[in-house]
């Protein structure tokens, strides 16, 4: 029965192990793993997983079949007795004190990241956009040519004349202003997010720059990021939000720099027209 | 009991009630309620289990009739389709129904309740009447609960085709805030939903003042607290965890309803343009203050469902291994550990939730730090095993794979742990597939070797080994093939809470038929319970009788007979000697020596 039991534990680590790096050997693009990354910060995400999943495979692997091997080892051998120990503290004292230290370790590590995540302001010349989530779908609103955000207030807020972000029509600065569902970026200059909610909590999740954040209403919530290629990216609403959560997504469109400067000093009628020339021209990013 | 303690030796026996009604309902035996604990658990488990089996046929086949639904769903699902709001209605019913009513009931209500007691040494529980109250609320708020699913039969202004809730079993506010006009199933079927849930929190904390009066006041003469069984520290501590944790959520739930009933708004932010409407009524709320109160509660509660769990499988290893607990202190401060660390780690669950990232740094590092006394408990159970003489029992096995499902569940959460590598996964399958391994099937294969090591004491009879054996291996593979997959799906960025993955191009082609894999393995395993069920009838009438002692064991509940006589120890109060792990001892005439043996044999804690 131990032997059993240990060989089955022992193919499951295998098949693990063949789950977690066998299959991006053997498949190469038809792998399930992480979306292409085109960030600076999402490299480094990147590189922390690997660091983690190495030290996390290795304990895992080691501990899984030990485990086994004590199980295959030590059953019943007629009436002979198991050995009387009660422990020992040395043993006990190495163990601790090494989990200790690459656990922390890696927990220190993950926070220089997370400080360039959210520590770090995004510059003075960083393409601003706000984000205005709602059931079920995100609006992003640019600030037009003038470069200068109109008044947004709850009770300018009217769905079905397009109004999405709640512009104040008597705001001579949001003349300009530009509200659409897909998030237009250019490649390579940092954008600097205001993220709010109108209802209830969402998420913005941008597989892609390994971007996440919840929209929350009552409060705005400053994120950064810098895209480095052009393209296509979907953005799924990552936080359940109700009914159709599942259908609440949107696009990030990466443009190359000209391009997203002529559209940035376009009308909001001329924008919506080339963006959905281009949302047609790329294809999805996978 | 309450009453002064009689003199050593002299009999002071209990009669038990003779009505029916005092005997079998309204019991304040706390043997009768541990089981009557584990029967509201084993209910619960199966209306969870076919409730995921619905979420598992959508997510392989999505939007796919099922002519079976229109039977058994008229109401919610009358084309035969799991439409996205049933869909959402699942998710929320199955967590909630297994987070409270299986994991905090069975392993602590249930097994807790019948052998701490019997354990320690005392004839029941230090306040029965408590004890009975505790029982009956929590059946209270599962019948409310089952009312929340049927919320559209109550409430007529419900969307049809809904059938409860749809806002997680997390309930995040505005969603579960706001009433009807955030989504179906979000008025009436919310405050059902949080009314039980606070019927809930009352009976827990009874249970927990009730578990903790017991074990330090109740022990029998020699029963010093390091004398003690795992099994006891773990039920304890998992106590202090209810008693300090269940408050919160009770308070959060009471705000949470007078949003709803009240017209107060705790948790609704001024400002909010919901449906197409300005809230002109709500303003000054926290969205955020309603996640702080959940999850103070919510991180404790994952090792209220665990640590029971835990102690159950040191005490089974170290039983079946024929060998002395390794590092018993060890494993008691460790346990300590995990309880007090618990408390300061609610934080990991709301990194990207808009909370100060400051703060989230603290949250993480203290995070991490948890695996520690993990680490110790892992190695410790491995050192329990080597030079050991396995008996390869059912329990034994369950306990083995519990061992296992613990290291693959806890150390993916070395991943989520980490602020920075959190970013791409939360929210994703890779949490859920974490958080079902380790909190959701490690605590079960803790409840099952409970049940296959109890059942003889329980009901006089043992269970079937062959069955227990098959039940076993097809449950460990199936679980593996469910969760491990469920990790890669959450790296590729799959969202959870999704009732179809099939507009996510990023997923790629291979998901969908990963999914359905997950699905098939689903559908294995779920039937193989059945194994578990036939097993359980099978032996309550025709299993062999169980002498007193049949897995030959040292514990109290050893030593009386099986199913053990209504005051427990027939008036006398039994004398300890010894730890509870004296296997093998050199020298002594079996190779294991009762707690109550007078022969002498070194021991931890002596």
């Amino acid at each position: 029965m131990g032997k059993i039991i240990a060989v089955i534990m022992w193919l499951l680590v295998i098949g693990t192990v063949l789950l977690f790096v066998g299959q991006n050997v053997l498949f190469g693009d038809g792998r399930l793993w992480f979306p292409e990354n085109i960030s600076e910060i999402g490299a480094t995400i990147d590189t922390q997983f690997s660091r983690t999943l190495v030290v996390v495979g290795i304990a895992f692997v080691l501990s899984q079949v030990a485990l086994g091997y004590v199980v295959f080892r030590f059953g019943r051998r007629g009436q002979e007795r198991a050995q009387y120990i009660h422990g020992s503290g040395k043993l006990e004292a190495i163990w601790t004190v090494a989990t200790g230290v690459v656990f922390i370790v890696l927990a220190v590590m993950a926070q220089f990241i997370w400080a360039q995540v959210h520590l770090q302001e995004a510059g003075p010349n960083a393409v601003k956009v706000e984000v205005v989530a709602q059931q079920f779908q995100f609006n992003f609103h640019y600030p037009g040519a003038d470069g200068v955000f109109g008044r947004t207030e709850p009770k300018f807020i009217n769905d079905s004349s397009l109004n999405y972000v709640g512009l104040d029509p008597s705001d001579a600065n949001g003349k300009d202003d530009v509200q659409t569902t897909t998030l237009v970026v250019p490649v390579g200059d940092p954008v600097d997010l205001t993220l709010r909610s109108k209802d209830v909590i969402h998420s913005l999740f941008i597989p892609a720059l390994r971007f996440k954040q919840d929209t929350v209403p009552g409060l705005s919530i400053k994120m950064h990021f810098t895209a480095n290629k052009a393209g296509k990216y979907e953005i799924p609403c990552a936080e359940l939000c109700g009914q159709l959560h599942y259908n609440m997504r949107s696009f990030m469109l990466v443009l190359p720099k000209d391009d997203y400067r002529a559209m940035a000093a376009m009308s909001e009628e001329k924008f919506k027209e080339r963006l959905t020339e281009l949302l047609q021209q790329y294809p999805i990013n996978r | 009991m309450a009453e002064a303690h009689p003199v050593h030796g002299e009999v002071h026996r209990h009669e038990p009630p003779s009505g029916f009604i005092r005997k079998w309902i309204f019991s304040v035996d706390h043997k009768v309620i541990g089981i009557q604990y584990w029967f509201l658990a084993l209910f619960s488990v199966f209306v969870g289990m076919i409730m995921s089996l619905l979420m598992r046929l959508q997510l392989a086949w999505p939007g796919r009739e099922w002519g079976f639904l229109k039977t058994l769903l008229p109401a919610a699902a009358e084309n035969g389709t799991i439409s996205p709001e049933l869909y959402l209605s699942l998710v929320t019913m199955h967590g909630t129904i297994m987070v409270f009513f299986v994991l905090t009931t069975a392993p602590q209500g249930g097994f807790g309740n019948y052998f701490l007691p019997i354990q320690i040494g005392a004839a029941d529980m230090a306040f029965p009447v408590l004890n009975m109250l505790s029982f009956w609320l929590t059946f209270v708020a599962l019948a409310v609960m089952m009312l929340a699913i049927f919320a559209n039969v109550i409430d007529d202004t419900a969307a049809v085709g809904v059938v409860g809730p749809i806002g997680g079993w997390t309930g995040y506010a505005p969603l579960s805030a706001l009433g009807e006009r955030a989504g179906p199933g979000q008025g009436t079927g919310v405050v059902l939903w949080i009314t039980s849930i606070a019927f809930f929190c009352v009976a827990s904390l009874l249970g927990a003042l009730n578990f903790i009066t017991t074990m330090l006041n109740l022990r029998t003469r020699g029963m010093s607290l390091l004398r003690l069984p795992l099994t006891c520290w773990a039920w304890f501590t998992t106590a202090v965890l209810a008693l300090l944790s269940f408050p919160v959520l009770l308070a959060g739930g009471v705000l949470m309803l007078f949003d709803h009933i009240g017209g107060t708004s705790f948790f609704v932010p001024a400002g909010s343009y919901v449906n197409g409407q300005l809230v002109m009524e709500k303003q000054g709320g926290s969205v955020i203050l309603w996640q702080h109160l959940f999850w103070y509660f919510g991180h404790p509660e994952v090792y209220i469902a665990i640590l029971p769990g835990m102690g159950l499988t040191s005490h089974i290893l170290s039983t079946f291994a024929r060998k002395p607990v390794f590092g018993y202190r060890a494993m008691v401060y460790a346990i300590f550990a995990i309880g007090l660390l618990g408390f300061f780690v609610w934080g990991h669950h709301m990194f990207q939730s808009g909370m100060d990232p400051n703060t989230a740094i603290v949250f993480s590092v203290i995070t991490l730090a948890i695996g520690v006394p993990s680490a110790i408990k892992t190695f410790n159970w491995l050192g329990t095993l080597w030079g050991a003489r396995i008996r390869f029992t059912t329990p034994m096995i369950f306990s083995i794979g519990f061992v296992s499902l613990f290291v693959s569940g806890g150390i993916t959460g070395i991943f989520l742990g980490q602020t920075a590598v959190d970013i791409p996964l939360h929210d994703t399958y890779f949490v859920v597939g974490h958080f079902h391994l380790i909190m959701g099937v490690a605590a079960i294969f803790g409840m099952f070797a409970g049940t296959y090591f109890w059942f003889p004491k329980m009901f006089g009879r043992m269970m079937n080994e062959t069955m227990g054996k098959i039940h076993f291996f097809i449950t460990f593979i199936g679980v593996n093939c469910i969760f491990m997959p469920m990790h890669i799906m959450g790296i590729a960025g799959a969202p959870r809470r999704y009732s179809s993955h099939e507009g996510l191009a990023y997923l790629g082609d291979s998901f969908m038929p990963m999914t359905k894999f997950v699905s098939i393995a689903a559908f294995v395993t779920i039937a193989a319970q059945l194994i578990f069920v036939v097993n359980l009838v099978w032996s309550w009438f025709k299993g062999p009788k169980a002498g007193e002692n049949p897995w030959e064991a040292t514990s109290l509940e050893w030593t009386i007979p099986s199913p053990p006589p209504h005051d427990n120890f027939a008036g006398h109060e039994p004398d300890v000697h010894h730890g509870p792990y004296e296997y093998s001892v050199p020298g002594a005439e079996k190779d294991y020596t009762m707690q109550t043996d007078p022969e002498r044999a070194k021991s931890a804690g002596d």
